[in-house]
């Protein structure tokens, strides 16, 4: 096999958490039953976080290091798409200023989008981004509410340096409705959970995996990690026990993410890739209308390859609510009196956006090719010398240090979690703006606080169901696993 | 070389409508109350105008854009009205308009009316503002009172001052405006206010409480200007003349570079330097009797007291807690009660200042008339303290 596969990856998982036994306490009227699933806690995206949001912090940590215009190809896969018809993959290369030549697709509308399309890419060989993100939505009192999350895996792949590679892969597709969701409809209809169990995953794991070992020339025995969602409950342990799986299961990220649908799988992936060793084969299984059974073999250059932040970085990074209510709000799925400050129109000039590119996507300041000033915005003229614009180089702020000059918490603007911290964000290269602050935890905000840049949904037009992105300031944290 | 306006044009006549929650009144209502009282005061007729600027805000919930709306509500027949929006600014600047106006000799008697009905909104404070299409994509939507708290930490980072003692002190500075809105009748708030409640009142936008941002009122104000010459052929003694109009726009200077530490209001400054050389003040703590500062929020009218030059720059607190300010005070601040209790109807707010100041100089303020002022200065602050508009305006006795 020729050498190619996995170069980095990164993740993201969101900090926002919600305890389960708040959810549980919420439904204990009518579904005391829920009990029994109220164990850590999950994640939920904010209100200004969506799957292309979360698939550009991911991207973000695999490419450190990686030379972004020599990627030929964006895959992203998700059950969540932003929109029906408007590609998150391009949302996500303009905010990480991929090349202009890119090929981008969205992939796949099953829970095995994010194996499938990882498959894809790894077997058309080319240097590439793929990304899965995913915030599957359980309707109130459900299991799916309890054991659902969200998150993002990002691999990068090529020819160099090689630090996870491709060794047999093994699919089996099969019309098996364990659940479904209609066009439109914002919950998945699921059917019982011991014939998912009994008739899919018993029956159609096994000969996915017999087929990505076969190609591999192994046997299960060689399997250092077993990475497999178990979307229901014990689930992957009850496989890992029928296949004779000898080696660690990887972690299913059940506290402090969730199910994070089509994301999930790869996001086990990165997990296992951040203590694999060289030599060890990780075997990455996924379900959904069929399987995908993936082997890797892991290489030296995978102590190069690990992420600053990664799944466990991500994890260790959430900011705990019991407000139950909250996540239902951000998810639409409860209209709160929000008071006439909510019924602003908020338009976007599509004009506007398309040609302001450079400065709202990649957020690219201007160094003045005159007196060297670095401003954001991009204006006509230089703010100090004036001299024209057009002699500006594009200095991007996305990974600049920046810490707070002054801040406030806003509770009279109309903001989906308020208050709205917002304030003059001090650049160390000079360039100052005023930005709106997010995931500020309980500790808040102070004065000189290092900042570190998000993509976030600037601004919903619920009238029209169009969402801008820009870039918000967040308090920065050290990723790093302790 | 300009010689400015110094001298060259007087205020005849002024009025200024009830401030406050006018349910029953249009904005047109409000323009026609503060018209009538000029128009009396001035003792000309209406046809003896010569020419109009309007000042008004926010189209979206007022009489709609143009000048149409206050040349239908005044009658203005045949005369050229002009139509002006330069944020909290507004006012000032058609004030600036009819005084260009007259000093140019383009006319002899010009109307300078700002007008703004807030209360038609549906709810408490300003609307969310249009930022415009490139704006909106990236700035963050905050109110108003979120644009000015920032000064707080600027503020409070350059001198090294706590945040309770900042607190207490622009806590004062709401107190002070309470106490001098007991004696102002057209004022929207009346009653005094105890700095306890001040201090506990909920937060809006940290470290601004409920009484640290001004009353959002319906209100309309009016001048009538000439040359002085032409007031004293009227009949008129006792001349208030303009002795300067100055307006500073933000060029983006404070937003866009790092030598700004946010504790202070770049325009304010250049704005006073300009009107204190047009107006020909060397010592404005020694010649200016009173001030009506733009006070949308406690902190704004703090900080002014530095950019105005009437407190040494980190003395501001000191100064505010020491009563400098207050109505028995060196420099008497908001005696009508300032934007915090008079009210902030934004298009009228800058000629309500220029109002309660001719009135303090012709001695008819009332109960809350100070004892022999001989020269006033008014203030706005349009948009925010890093991205703005201010204006000056000096009125004296010829």
């Amino acid at each position: 096999m020729s050498d190619f596969g996995i170069t980095a990856f990164g993740a993201y998982v969101p900090r926002m958490r919600l305890d389960r036994g708040a959810i549980a306490a919420a439904h204990q009227w009518m579904a005391p039953s829920l009990r029994s699933l109220a164990k850590g806690a999950r994640a939920f995206c904010n209100w200004d976080e969506d799957t292309a949001t979360m698939a550009v912090e991911a991207a973000r940590d695999a490419l450190v290091g990686t030379d972004r215009t020599q990627l030929q190809a964006l895959g992203f896969a998700t059950t969540r798409p932003p929109y029906a018809d408007l590609q998150a993959s391009a949302i996500v290369a303009g905010a990480l200023g991929l090349p202009r030549t890119l090929r981008t697709i969205d992939g796949a509308l099953g829970q095995r989008a994010g194996t499938s399309g990882l498959l894809a890419a790894l077997k058309a060989g080319e240097r590439s981004l793929f990304v899965a993100s995913d915030a599957p939505r359980g309707k109130p009192a459900s299991t799916q509410e309890m054991t659902y999350g969200a998150g993002a895996a990002a691999f990068v792949l090529g020819s160099e340096n090689v630090a996870a590679r491709l060794v047999g892969a093994g699919s089996i597709a099969a019309n098996f409705a364990s659940h479904f969701r209609p066009e439109g409809e914002d919950f998945e209809y699921h059917w019982e959970e011991r014939w998912v169990r009994d008739e899919g995953y018993a029956k159609l794991v096994p000969p996915a995996v017999d087929a990505a070992l076969a190609q591999a020339g192994l046997q299960i025995g060689d399997i250092a990690h077993f990475a497999m969602p178990s979307p229901i409950r014990a689930i992957a342990a009850a496989v890992a026990k029928q296949l004779r799986v000898t080696g660690e299961l990887v972690d299913g990220l059940e506290d402090g993410c969730g199910y994070a649908g089509s994301a999930h799988a790869p996001l086990m992936l990165a997990r296992a890739l951040e203590t694999a060793q060289p030599g060890e084969r990780i075997l990455v299984v996924s379900f959904g209308q069929g399987v995908d059974a993936l082997v890797f073999e892991v290489t030296d250059a995978i102590a190069a390859a690990r992420p600053a932040r990664g799944v466990s970085g991500s994890l260790a990074r959430g900011i705990v609510t019991d407000a139950y209510l909250r996540m239902l709000s951000f998810e639409q799925g409860i209209e709160l009196e929000w008071g006439m400050r909510a019924e602003k129109n908020a338009k976007t000039a599509l004009t506007e956006q398309y040609r302001s590119g450079g400065q709202i996507d990649t957020f690219d300041a201007g160094a003045c090719g005159s007196c060297g000033t670095i401003q954001f915005p991009q204006l006509q003229y230089c703010v100090k010398c004036h001299e024209p614009g057009s002699g500006f180089t594009a200095v991007s702020l996305v990974d600049a240090p920046a810490k707070v000059m002054t801040q406030t918490s806003d509770w009279l603007s109309y903001y989906p979690s308020p208050p709205l911290f917002g304030g003059f964000v001090q650049f160390d290269n000079g360039a100052r703006l005023q930005m709106e602050m997010v995931d500020v935890g309980p500790e808040g905000l102070e004065l000189g606080m290092p900042l570190e840049m998000v993509f976030r949904i600037k601004e919903q037009d619920r009238m029209r169901g169009y969402s801008r992105y820009f870039w918000k300031a967040t308090p920065k944290l050290d990723g790093k696993k302790d | 070389m300009a010689t400015g306006i110094k001298d060259k044009v007087a205020i005849i006549g002024a009025g200024c409508s009830k401030f406050g929650e006018r349910w029953d009144k249009g904005s047109p209502d409000l323009m026609a109350e503060a018209f009538e009282e000029a128009l009396a005061d001035a003792g000309i007729e209406r046809k003896q105008i010569e020419a109009a600027w309007f000042g008004c805000y926010g189209d979206a919930i007022n009489v709609g854009n143009s000048s149409i709306p206050a040349a239908t509500a005044l009658r203005l027949e045949n005369i050229p009205v002009s139509r002006m929006e330069n944020m909290c600014a507004t006012g000032t600047e058609a004030l600036r308009g009819a005084t260009y106006a007259v000093a140019s000799g383009a006319v002899d008697i010009a109307l300078a009316i700002g007008a703004e009905k807030l209360k038609d909104t549906g709810y408490g404070g300003l609307p969310p503002a249009f930022k415009g299409t490139f704006n909106d994509l990236w700035m963050p939507m905050v109110s108003a009172p979120a644009g000015f708290a920032p000064l707080a930490d600027g503020y409070r980072t350059r001198y090294q001052i706590s945040r309770e003692d900042l607190k207490r002190a622009i806590a004062h500075v709401s107190w002070k405006s309470h106490q001098n809105g007991v004696h102002s009748p057209k004022a929207h708030f009346q009653k005094a206010v105890s700095m306890e409640t001040i201090l506990n009142a909920p937060m809006i936008a940290d470290p601004l409480g409920l009484f640290d941002c001004s009353g959002v009122s319906d209100g309309a104000a009016c001048a009538i200007v000439t040359t002085p010459e032409i007031a004293r052929a009227l009949g008129k003694k006792d001349i208030v003349s303009i002795k300067s109009l100055q307006i500073t726009t933000s060029s983006g200077r404070e937003t866009q570079m790092s030598e700004w530490d946010g504790s202070y209001v770049p325009n304010t400054r250049n704005a006073a330097a300009r009107a204190y050389a047009e107006a020909g003040i060397t010592d404005p703590r020694a010649q200016l009797s009173l001030t009506e500062v733009h006070d949308c929020f406690s902190i704004t009218e703090l900080v002014t007291m530095e950019d105005l030059g009437l407190s040494d720059d980190g003395q501001a607190v000191r100064d505010v807690l020491d009563g400098k300010y207050d109505r028995d005070g060196a420099i008497p601040c908001q005696i009508d009660g300032g934007l915090k209790c008079f009210g902030h109807p934004i298009g009228a707010s800058g000629l309500r200042m220029a109002y309660e100041v001719y009135t303090q100089l012709l001695g008819r303020a009332g109960p809350r008339q100070l004892s022999n002022p001989s020269m006033g200065l008014t203030h706005n602050l349009g948009g925010v303290p890093y991205q703005g508009v201010a204006a000056i305006s000096i009125l004296g006795l010829l």
